[in-house]
């Protein structure tokens, strides 16, 4: 299952589609017969991925690959950075608009459940040059 | 529990979806961020948010069935997701808290 690769362009016009690509990945790696748990925590972190390239960023691209026991994920916008890194790790604090909120987003969870549900996170961001969240989940044996 | 059990009380009607699904847990949660870490695979999820992305969030973490309580009806398009998804949608006219009481005591 070595190198196999799933790419995926996040519209960022259109708030019902997002999702699109974590329900994707998610029946491609059940279909590859990984362990329920792993296919959880990388679809809850995708979707999260997603959510925030739709509400931040105008959209973006997003990959997927089976690498070296692990799940690497990779979520790259242009949008307009993170400001303060530390704060928006912090559980509860969000810069979503009021229309995202009422639509059950913006809790201020999606940085924090994306670090949470993998077993490394890094980001790359700052102000006027987008961001780019690398994720992985541990997979021994792929 | 399957959910028929539930469905024998008249204020949940099956809006579409499989009306014998076996559920697990009760669920209730508005924030479809905590929903997404918290909704128990196989469980009933009790909410108020009829978009979408509620739909979205119910197939990533394998929910058999959503309640939208307090009388919000299903948009046609959250219907067709449902379905899409083999979920089974609920509406009930009664507060978030008396709906999971009626869906746990069916579990009990």
């Amino acid at each position: 299952m070595s190198d196999m690769a799933f790419c995926y362009i996040v519209p960022g016009d259109d708030f019902t589609r997002a999702g699109e690509a974590s329900a994707d990945v998610k029946s491609r790696l059940k279909m590859l017969g990984l362990p329920t748990d792993v296919i959880r925590r990388v679809s809850i972190a995708m979707y999260e991925g997603e959510i925030n390239m739709v509400i931040h960023a105008g959209g973006g691209e997003a990959e997927v690959r089976l690498d070296n026991g692990a799940i690497y994920m990779e979520l790259r916008d242009r949008g307009p950075g993170i400001q303060d890194l530390s704060l928006a790790m912090k559980e509860g604090y969000s810069t979503a608009p009021e229309n995202i909120r009422s639509l059950g987003f913006g809790a201020g969870m999606g940085l924090p459940n994306m670090k949470k549900y993998t077993d490394r996170m890094e980001i790359e961001s700052a102000p006027g040059e987008g961001t780019t969240v690398k994720m992985w989940v541990n997979c021994p044996g792929i | 529990m399957a959910l028929e059990t539930l469905l024998q009380d008249p204020n949940f009607t099956l809006v579409s979806g499989p009306s014998d699904c076996s559920l697990s847990r009760v669920f209730c949660c508005d924030l479809l961020s905590v929903a997404m870490s918290r909704a128990p695979e196989g469980g009933i999820w009790i909410t108020v948010m009829n978009n979408l992305n509620t739909l979205a969030v119910a197939s990533l973490c394998e929910v058999h069935a959503v309640v939208l309580a307090e009388n919000v009806i299903p948009q046609e398009d959250v219907i067709q997701r449902a379905k899409l998804e083999g979920i089974s949608l609920i509406s009930t006219p009664l507060p978030i808290f008396e709906a999971a009481l009626a869906a746990q005591n069916c579990l009990d």
